[in-house]
């Protein structure tokens, strides 16, 4: 079930692309670094959690055609991202936006971390007043007294 | 005799053992009944040995390619190579779930053999928490998974297994992780023995922190060997992808290592008693949640979970009962534990405190952002991804107090520290950060601006490690053969903190250089041509076609040369795999030191071109030499005498006395 080599080559063409093929880079350099920094933030949408800079599916590379395309027109970074969240999504941001839906998600972190230091910080300030009005702890000769007078 | 029947009906016969082990210790230790309880051994022995006997009868279906097993005909294929017929097994969800009772079983085991020396009572207990777990992962299986499903009439070949699971590095990844997620079990389960008990002291934290250590040292090595397959064999470079099912693996990591500090608190000082308790069963619910997430398909989609609800609902069962059980357990009991060792905010302990609550913070940003979306859009409807840019904002910042914390808490005296008299003793530490950042800054042209501030991290916590162990031989301050004497009575619990803990500033210094000084370069080559890339001269000499046992490649042949000097060869591939006709990208890699030359190729063109992405990825092996660093660590401190199971007693003391003289 041998099959020749052109028939190989034209089944492998048939297979997605690789990420980020030469023809789509644009010439000017500084353009083609902002389209990569956004592309490294942007969601290819048919794969499992890959940007779109990583990704050999043709959605992808559409995308990523599509963002140098708006930035050659001469938009922001903020425009081309806008434009995409309009077209397809707030899904497609691998960063989601801080906003009402998402300041659970954002916070969350920063809380747990406030509230563990503030819960650490007064059991602290309680544990230093149990310290000074603790009785004081026995001596080991004392120790050994009691526990010699507890013995059966 | 192999009959695949024969490896149902002992899992069914593993199923009624467990159900004894769940019940039958558990009243004799309310009753203070020792035949009752003394049963835990020999039921938990005999479940090991069926429930492997069943895992055995599945590998030789899948060896002699007996394709009437569904299972079987889903997953393999005659041609497949032997080593992928024998990954194949668990490569798939039904026969993933009977590892993972075959490990749960052979840690009951574990504890019926070598738990002589444990309480009795507590021994009866945990085994009967292992029975519980047990009960409900067979009882999913069998309801829900059963691998030795039959088709009739037999195919007469396979479907072939996923080809990007065809690998070494993915044969291996599942049983170790599955190793590290059951072995939290264990704490698990000596948590919830205790809470029942009411009893919980320095011999319990002793007990526990073997267990503990083994499911991190396997955890640690399962994602280690994962992210080291996504590496190589997905052919985008890329090591680490917040995909939630690697965080699936993270959480469980982050709480057992947190878990792994707070139970020295607890054995060394009795304080923490009640947190260590929450970090065990937190430990464990989070490797339950990995293991829900990875097998029910919520991942996928949300919708993928609705539309075969059965299996998805019977593990979210698993969890509300085992999670929400042991929490309830814990709030009732927990207030009844008596608090030990009181403590300076600046000590050993203090700084133990801070870790915890860096690794659990860290595992809740993790957490959060994994499970939010589908929270979201389960409530609201509304999509949203959550990647790595999330992660690397809120997981990384909190990195960075932990490791800078790292290197003082060794230093730092149990009770109360000196912060100052702890600084002074780490200016070797503090300069070689500041040498390091300086010389990086030097070299390095472009790279973010806080890359060498990085690297200075790193070699503070490298240097700092060993400084750590220098200051306890007292390396340079006493003659050298006390130091050796000193080294040779050090705790091997010591010397394996040291060694993690540079393992820790290893691994940050691999992320680093890959991440902010790999350089790439993509080139669409026609045979004949050449490049230049990070200093190496690279030729395509042409593309040729290769024929594998189950699979086609198209090969692009490369020619390497250094300097002018001919250094070997990359061979690139586009695969197919025949039985499934799916694509993959096969990356080929060349090593220089720690470094590598990583080339993934692209599609041939029709002019007989191909496109192929290089990388030069500075120190990228120090990733995964970090994540080895720390697991040796763990090892060294496994071997501890006062962790070993009936170590002699004397023979530490003669330790103790050959040290005492250089005090």
């Amino acid at each position: 079930m041998r099959l020749p080599v052109l028939a190989l080559a034209v089944l492998m063409t048939a297979t997605p692309a690789l990420a980020v093929l030469p023809g789509e880079r644009l010439s000017d350099p500084r353009l083609e670094e902002r389209a990569r920094a956004l592309s490294k933030d942007l969601r290819c949408m048919v794969c499992q959690n890959q940007a779109i800079d990583d990704s050999d599916a043709p959605l992808a590379r559409d995308l990523r055609v599509l963002v140098r395309e708006r930035l050659t027109a001469g938009d922001s970074d903020r425009q081309v991202i806008d434009f995409l969240v309009a077209r397809y999504g707030e899904f497609v941001l691998l960063r989601p936006r801080f906003g009402w839906h998402t300041a659970v998600l954002w916070i969350a972190p920063l809380v747990f971390l406030v509230a563990g230091i503030a819960y650490l910080f007064v059991l602290v300030r309680r544990r230093r007043v149990a310290v000074v009005t603790a009785p004081l702890p026995l001596t080991d000769e004392e120790k050994a007294r009691l526990e010699a007078a507890l013995k059966p | 005799m192999m009959s695949p029947e024969v490896g149902h009906f002992a899992l069914v016969l593993a199923l009624a053992l467990a159900l004894v082990q769940s019940v039958v210790p558990i009243w004799g230790s309310r009753r203070g009944d020792t035949a009752l309880m003394a049963t835990a051994s020999p039921v938990a022995l005999g479940q090991f040995a069926f429930v492997t006997l069943s895992f055995v009868v599945l590998t030789y279906a899948y060896l002699v390619s007996d394709f009437s097993v569904e299972n079987v005909f889903q997953n393999s294929h005659s041609t497949k190579p032997l080593i992928y017929k024998i990954s194949g097994v668990w490569g798939n969800h039904e026969g993933s779930m009977v590892l993972w009772v075959v490990i749960l079983t052979l840690f009951s085991a574990l504890v019926a053999v070598f738990g002589r020396n444990l309480p009795l009572t507590l021994k009866a207990n945990v085994l009967a928490v292992q029975g519980w777990i047990t009960v409900a992962f067979l009882l999913f299986i069998l309801k829900t998974s059963n691998p030795f499903a039959r088709i009739i009439p037999a195919p007469m070949e396979g479907r072939d297994l996923n080809p990007l699971l065809q690998d070494v590095g993915l044969a291996i990844h599942p049983p170790l992780l599955y190793i590290g997620y059951v072995g939290f079990s264990m704490s698990f389960a000596f948590a919830v023995a205790a809470l029942i008990d009411g009893k919980l002291d320095a011999a319990w934290a002793r007990w526990v922190r073997p267990w503990t250590l083994v499911a991190w040292i396997f955890l640690t090595a399962g994602i280690s060997m994962g992210s080291y397959w996504a590496y190589y064999e997905l052919g985008w470079g890329g090591w680490w992808f917040w995909d939630p099912v690697e965080n699936a693996s993270l959480m469980p990591w982050l709480a057992g290592t947190a878990l792994l500090h707070s139970a020295i608190v607890m054995e060394k000082r009795e304080a923490l008693k009640v947190w260590t308790v929450l970090l065990a069963i937190l430990t464990f619910s989070l490797s339950l949640l990995g293991t829900f997430l990875v097998r029910s398909g919520v991942l996928t989609s949300v919708h993928a979970f609705a539309v075969d609800p059965e299996r998805g609902v019977f593990i979210l069962a698993i969890l509300v009962v085992f999670i929400g059980g042991s929490l309830a357990l814990y709030a009732w009991r927990a207030p009844t534990l008596k608090q030990g060792g009181l403590f300076a905010p600046v000590s050993r302990e203090g700084a133990l405190v801070l870790n915890n609550l860096f690794l659990t913070a860290s595992c809740a940003a993790v957490f959060v952002g994994t499970l939010y979306p589908l929270a979201l859009e389960t409530l609201t409807g509304a999509k949203i991804s959550v990647g790595p840019p999330f992660f690397n904002w809120t997981f990384g910042p909190l990195m960075v107090p932990l490791m800078l914390a790292m290197v003082f808490g060794p230093f730092l005296a149990w009770k109360r520290g000196d912060l100052a008299a702890v600084a002074q003793r780490l200016t070797l530490a503090f300069a070689a950060a500041i040498l390091a950042t300086l010389v990086t800054y030097a070299v390095t042209t472009g790279g973010p601006v806080l890359a060498p501030l990085f690297v200075g991290l790193a070699f503070y916590v490298i240097v700092g490690a060993i400084l750590d162990v220098a200051e306890r031989i007292q390396l340079f301050r006493a003659p050298a053969a006390t130091s050796l004497a000193r080294a040779r009575g050090l705790p091997r619990a010591a010397w394996g903190a040291a060694v993690a803990h540079a393992g820790v500033g290893v691994m940050l210094l691999g992320i680093v250089g890959e991440t902010a000084y790999k350089q790439e370069t993509i080139v669409q080559m026609r045979p004949g041509e050449s490049i230049a890339v990070a200093g190496y001269d690279i030729t395509l000499q042409g593309l040729v076609p290769v024929e594998g046992p189950n699979y086609r490649d198209l090969v692009a042949r490369l020619t390497v040369r250094e300097g002018g000097v001919d250094a070997g060869m990359l061979e690139p591939a586009k695969r197919v795999y025949t039985a499934r006709a799916m694509p993959t990208t096969e990356a080929a890699l060349k090593t220089r030191g720690v470094s590598q030359l990583y080339v993934s190729p692209g599609d041939p063109g029709t002019d007989g071109s191909i496109a192929l992405r290089f990388f030069y990825k500075p120190m990228v092996l120090l990733i995964w030499i970090g994540t080895l660093v720390m697991m040796f660590g763990g090892l060294l401190s496994l071997s501890d005498r006062r962790l070993r199971v009936g170590a002699p007693k004397p023979s530490a003391r003669r330790v103790a006395a050959t040290v005492q003289p250089a005090e």
